[in-house]
């Protein structure tokens, strides 16, 4: 308690000194969890659109299904059966078939992945319903990606070639019905959605499909498909966000480690000015490593100030942030990325900062305070340079 | 006014009595490749209340020989007891707790922790010794009310003069009720007015307490205050000197 309060007392005394490292800590407390923030309010947010759009609660794939193998797609289908069907008739499951097709949009040649989903479906956000509000051609719906790319728009026709089972090629006349604007660029770039049992037909599967997607909250295993979970489903966004979070960390520790040179430089200084009170403490009766508890308490003590500065201009300006978002516009980097971000602010994310700060500037305030163990006491009397 | 009478010229003798006992003491310094040597074979000893004073020129080794009595320093040869242990013998815990307990320092330069009030400083050396806020509080106002400073108690040392200064010092070497208080040139940077002030302070202490004081000075004031006189000269005691005080009318 006596090392608490010598410790503020000696820090609010040094004025001016204390207070520029105080900032500078306090910039680096708030950046560290401002960015931090940033990062896990995108990744809750992706995760949140990826669910919503694409992978809801799990996927049940064909067992010869891999969405990075297109030779796996053409065989990795298979018959619903009855527990299945009950299941989609409930809407808790949701049937894709998935192949591979060419349309030729402006006489130009793409290849594009045709999945059939029912246009009833309601687990997952795609406008499937608008595959019925077209009755002219085979009603198709696109992402804005793919429109973009195949400059093509709603109501817009497109010529699409595909093999059915027989691997006879087959055609007909594709009508956009839709153009959707989605977060996730995996459900959009050269995709295209049709209607689950217009597809089955046209591909002469009756009843078949590629992969479940489920909305059940504890999903169950089902025999002869493969279930695949959200942490596997998302493990590519989580692994890009580690990896920006670690990219992050060289700016933060550049930041920290000014911040902390700057108390390590005043505690160097601390302890070479304050020599007769270092003595004076030892003569009062206090041993050569609890004066060094002293200095390293104070020095630990800027991160206290630091924590509290930094709450005091952090806390309304991630208010504000938190309320009208940080708006990166309509621009697309080929990730899952909202186009407002809000950041999260975790009691984690915040404790842990906390504990970096308060942990680092002990750690710094200590080093230059050991000094103080190998001190001469009479020396230090005298306020010798030792 | 007082009068210097030298009565004995003896050394202290009273053995139950003793507090401090220094035996074939001798310290050296490392300079350079080889040694300075500050005390060369003193042999002293302290009784329960005594008004002592090393006195001697500056290089003398007074302060060394304060040091090593404050369990500050140890010694490089010899033996120094205080209050029944031996320095050379003690960790640096139990050396921190006889100068928290027993043991009272009065510097030159004061040496107040200029971030403290007055009463905080004073309140300091208790602090260390767990004692309920009350009683701090009683211990502390007592100690200044020794030195006259009751109405200074909030202010910092920044606000206060020399006198002032050292007259808090002195009342955060008594607050503790220490046996012993070690005061360093206590006067040095005084004016006469002062010193004679907190000389008659601690005067009126040692008689009151029974404290043992043992200073070190070159300062003829001083010396017309201390009951005993120890010369040093290089290292060496030259004379160890009873006086007695006398009022001259």
């Amino acid at each position: 308690m006596v090392a608490f309060k010598l410790a503020y007392r000696n820090l609010i005394g040094a004025g001016t000194r204390t207070w520029l490292n105080v900032s500078v800590l306090s910039f680096a407390f708030v950046l560290i969890i401002f960015h931090n923030g940033m990062l896990d309010g995108w990744n809750r947010q992706s995760r949140k659109d990826t669910q919503q759009w694409e992978v809801a609660n799990g996927q049940y794939w064909h067992p010869h299904y891999d969405k990075l193998d297109v030779y796996s797609i053409k065989d990795a289908h298979k018959p619903l059966d009855a527990q299945i069907i009950g299941k989609v008739k409930d809407g808790s499951l949701v049937p894709m078939l998935i192949q591979q097709a060419t349309i030729y949009p402006q006489g130009r040649m793409q290849s594009v992945l045709l999945k059939g989903i029912p246009h009833d479906q309601q687990l997952l956000k795609l406008p499937t319903q608008e595959l019925k509000a077209v009755t002219e051609g085979l009603p198709a719906v696109i992402g804005k990606r793919m429109a973009t790319a195949a400059k093509l728009g709603i109501g817009d026709k497109v010529l699409i070639r595909w093999r059915d089972k027989n691997g006879t090629f087959d055609a007909t006349e594709l009508t956009i019905a839709s153009v959707f604007n989605a977060d996730v660029p995996s459900i959009d770039n050269g995709q295209i959605y049709i209607d689950f049992e217009a597809m089955q037909t046209m591909m002469g599967l009756r009843g078949d499909a590629t992969l479940l997607v489920t909305g059940e909250e504890e999903p169950a295993t089902m025999d002869g498909w493969d279930f695949k979970d959200i942490k596997f489903l998302l493990a590519e966004l989580d692994q890009l966000i580690e990896s920006k979070k670690g990219g992050g960390i060289v700016l933060q520790a550049v930041l920290l480690l000014i911040a902390l040179l700057a108390i390590f430089d005043t505690q160097v200084l601390s302890i070479f000015r304050r020599q007769k009170e270092i003595g004076t403490f030892i003569a009062l009766g206090l041993t050569r490593w609890q004066v060094v508890g002293v200095f390293t308490i104070e020095g630990a003590a800027h991160s206290i100030l630091a924590i509290v500065l930094g709450a005091a201009y952090g806390i309304p300006f991630f208010i504000w942030l938190n309320a009208i978002g940080l708006s990166f516009g309509d621009v697309d980097v080929g990730i899952t990325m909202a186009a407002t971000i809000y950041p999260y602010y975790s009691v984690r994310l915040i404790l842990s900062t906390i504990g970096l700060v308060v942990i680092a500037s002990a750690i710094v305030s200590y080093l230059p305070a050991r000094k103080i163990a190998r001190m001469n006491p009479t020396e230090a009397l005298k306020g010798k340079i030792q | 006014m007082v009068k210097r009478i030298i009565v004995d010229d003896k050394i202290f003798q009273d053995m139950d009595n003793q507090i401090i006992q220094l035996e074939h003491l001798t310290k050296r310094f490392p300079v350079g490749n080889g040694f300075f040597t500050a005390l060369t074979d003193i042999t002293l000893s302290f009784g329960k209340g005594e008004f002592a004073g090393l006195v001697g020129p500056s290089g003398s080794g007074k302060t060394t020989l304060l040091n090593i009595i404050g369990s500050l320093d140890v010694p490089s040869e010899g033996k120094a007891t205080v209050l029944g242990r031996s320095i050379a013998e003690l960790s640096q815990k139990q050396a921190a707790n006889m100068r928290n307990h027993h043991i009272g320092f009065i510097f030159q330069t004061y040496n107040l922790l200029p971030v403290y009030t007055v009463y905080e400083n004073v309140e300091f050396a208790l602090l260390l010794q767990n004692i309920s806020a009350e009683e701090r509080r009683k211990a502390v106002m007592q100690a200044l009310e020794w030195v006259g400073l009751t109405d200074k108690e909030k202010s910092k040392p920044s606000m206060l003069s020399g006198g002032e200064c050292q007259r808090v010092a002195i009342a955060r070497s008594m607050v503790k009720r220490p046996k012993i208080v070690l005061a360093d040139e206590p006067t040095a940077n005084l004016d006469s007015k002062n010193s004679h002030h907190i000389l008659q302070t601690m005067q009126k202490l040692n008689e009151e307490l029974g404290v043992t004081f043992i200073f070190s000075t070159h300062d003829e004031k001083v010396m017309q205050y201390l009951k005993r006189q120890i010369s040093l000269a290089d290292g060496k005691v030259v004379a160890d000197e009873q006086v007695e005080l006398v009022s001259s009318q």
